[in-house]
């Protein structure tokens, strides 16, 4: 099954029950599989929207009334979106939201690119809120961290955003669904249904009043606090031993591997940390490696983003390095073990 | 004794936060006394818009949400497909409906959202300070038309109703207004019709409402009734622009 496809199937078997998506490429085939499979699902509703900003305002509409409702869409698509993110997160309502980045920046190119890193992770749209995001790099992961990607949505009330790529969304894999969907549409308890037998409810932000918009704030950093405790997920290969480990996630991840699995070959000790949620990120984990690695590389597929976090985290008790092809290039293995192979004996780690 | 005017069952007893004479707060009560009388308190939902009357969840007492700017019939289009039982209206402004959310409106419509969009047309941007909305009247003094609005430079007013009445997907459409006793009435029941037409799953509904805005506009309460009937009506005809209602049969 293509990536793409491999989402939407997973959402219908987490219970999403609204899709609300607009055409663009890499990330056609999402929106084609909600418009055959979804929309003809009782009580539930695909709608190809007028814009991006139309579809993220029908999912907030969605989650208004407790319904699970996702869209999708790549780079430029999601600029177009950030307004309805940023509403989302202050009015603390669930969302999943599917970025299958493409080069950027401005129309850019379609192919796979990493470059809404920052974007993704630094909340991405007005205001001072961060989304969880979840980086998959096989079709296996885009279905699991779908129906994770909603669990955590409305755990947390918040909106999280899936961020894959062209290459990842628009591979074949074999793909294993652990989930039934659901008999029952899931409401969440809270929802605007009417003000049947209870006091009125009001969804909003605004506020004449600071102090209220302040209060606000502290209860989305409180939440920020408790996901980055409870929430962080990462891969790690071979880093026992290594002398030199590589960070990087989602496709560019899986190229990585491979390059290491060659460099194992040659008697190079190098490992991968592999980071499934960018936001939280596991900066954590690349203090506890740095207790036994100083050397790092950061492998993505831009001009050098989650490097900053790497940067953060280590707070200078290691040395970091980069290597980077953006725009949609996508480099191969043998690029990228000619990178760690010459980084690996430029700084000695033979010895 | 008979009771004839009371406070509506639906609206909080607190004072509206509207400058004299403006026309929220009368179409805020209209809105009240309809969810009381037709009965749908229990499932009603409301989405008020940006700008002056973004508060009208503090009156209405009603389950709401808010909507970014212009999003209204997006965001009504998912709580409706999300929660059909619901009857689901926003309430919007002109700049709200007609210009940064003029797809938006323009896309409900044709897709026949069952929702029913209420539109309010004071000819300016209230909230902000009295700036030049898409439906100023040409020549009208705003603070971004210094000169008057002038065609060549800033456009002609532009008419919702209208442009909503050719698309296939909308059923009801009326402009009304709130400048007299008799027109209230009349809003009174354009925006019944509309919650009606809703409630027999007919398809969308557009009901549009003149409402003065006399702090903006310069002028005093009667002045600004005044210049909707004479001025505003004459660019925004009142009545029933489309009626398919009877045509259609109900899902």
């Amino acid at each position: 099954m293509d990536g793409n496809s491999a989402i939407g199937e997973a959402a219908i078997r987490a219970g999403c029950q609204c899709y609300f998506g607009y055409p663009i490429t890499p990330q056609n085939e999402l929106t084609e599989y909600m418009a055959a499979h979804l929309g003809k699902r009782k009580g539930c509703t695909f709608i190809q929207a007028e814009s991006e900003l139309a579809a993220i305002n029908m999912v907030f509409g969605a989650s208004v009334v407790g319904a699970r409702a996702m869209t999708s869409s790549s780079s430029p698509g999601i600029s177009l979106k950030q307004e309805g993110i940023s509403y989302l997160a202050a009015c603390e309502l669930p969302a999943v939201i599917v970025n299958m980045c493409r080069g950027g920046p401005g129309l850019g190119s379609i192919a796979a690119a990493q470059s809404d890193y920052f974007q993704a992770t630094r909340g991405g749209g007005h205001g001072d809120y961060r989304t969880i995001v979840l980086a998959p790099s096989s079709v296996q992961e885009l279905a699991d961290f779908t129906h994770r990607a909603f669990d955590l949505a409305d755990k947390y009330h918040t909106p999280v955003l899936i961020l894959g790529d062209g290459m990842l969304g628009q591979m074949m894999e074999p793909v294993e669904f652990k989930h039934e969907a659901p008999e029952v549409l899931p409401v969440r308890s809270g929802a605007l249904r009417g003000a049947k037998g209870r006091p009125s409810r009001i969804i909003k932000t605004l506020s004449s009043n600071p102090a209220d918009v302040e209060e606000l704030n502290w209860s989305l950093f409180r939440r920020y606090e408790l996901i980055k405790k409870e929430e962080v997920t990462y891969e790690t290969f071979m880093v026992d031993d290594a002398k030199l480990i590589v960070v990087a996630f989602g496709i560019a991840a899986r190229i990585a591997k491979g390059a290491i699995k060659n460099a194992r070959a040659s008697g190079l000790q190098v490992g991968m940390l592999r980071p499934t949620t960018l936001w939280p990120f596991p900066s954590q984990k690349v203090r506890e490696l740095a207790q036994n690695t100083k050397q790092f590389l950061v492998f993505e597929l831009n001009m050098g983003q989650m490097i900053e976090d790497v940067q953060l985290a280590l707070e200078g008790k290691g040395e970091v390095s980069f290597y980077g092809r953006p725009g949609g290039v996508v480099s191969a293995p043998n690029e990228v073990l000619r990178v760690i192979t010459r980084l690996y004996y430029q700084k000695g780690l033979e010895k | 004794m008979k009771t004839v005017y009371t406070h509506p069952k639906y609206l909080k007893k607190v004072p509206f936060h509207y400058c004299p004479g403006c026309g929220h707060s009368v179409i805020h009560r209209l809105i009240a006394e309809l969810i009381d009388e037709m009965n749908i308190h229990d499932r009603v939902l409301g989405i008020p818009p940006c700008g002056c009357s973004v508060f009208a969840y503090n009156y209405l007492d009603i389950d709401m949400t808010e909507a970014a700017h212009g999003r209204g019939a997006a965001v009504a289009t998912g709580m409706k497909r999300a929660f059909p039982e619901a009857i689901v209206f926003s309430y919007q402004g002109d700049g709200d409906l007609a210009a940064i959310g003029t797809a938006e409106t323009i896309h409900a419509a044709n897709r026949g959202e069952n929702i029913t969009v209420i539109s309010v047309n004071n000819a300016v941007y209230g909230m902000t300070g009295g700036q030049m909305a898409p439906t100023t009247l040409l020549d009208q003094w705003t603070t971004t038309t210094p000169y008057g609005r002038d065609a060549k430079t800033a456009g002609h007013p532009v008419k919702m109703c209208e442009l909503v009445a050719v698309l296939d997907g909308s059923v009801y459409v009326e402009r009304t207004a709130v400048d007299s006793p008799a027109n209230i009435r009349k809003a009174k029941k354009a925006i019944q019709k509309g919650f009606q037409v809703q409630m027999d799953n007919l398809g969308f509904s557009l009901v549009e409402v003149l409402s003065p805005c006399p702090v903006n506009w310069k002028m005093t309460p009667v002045e600004s009734w005044e210049w909707i009937e004479k001025e505003m009506e004459k660019v925004f005809p009142l009545g029933i622009i489309k009626d398919t209602t009877g045509k259609k049969d109900a899902d």
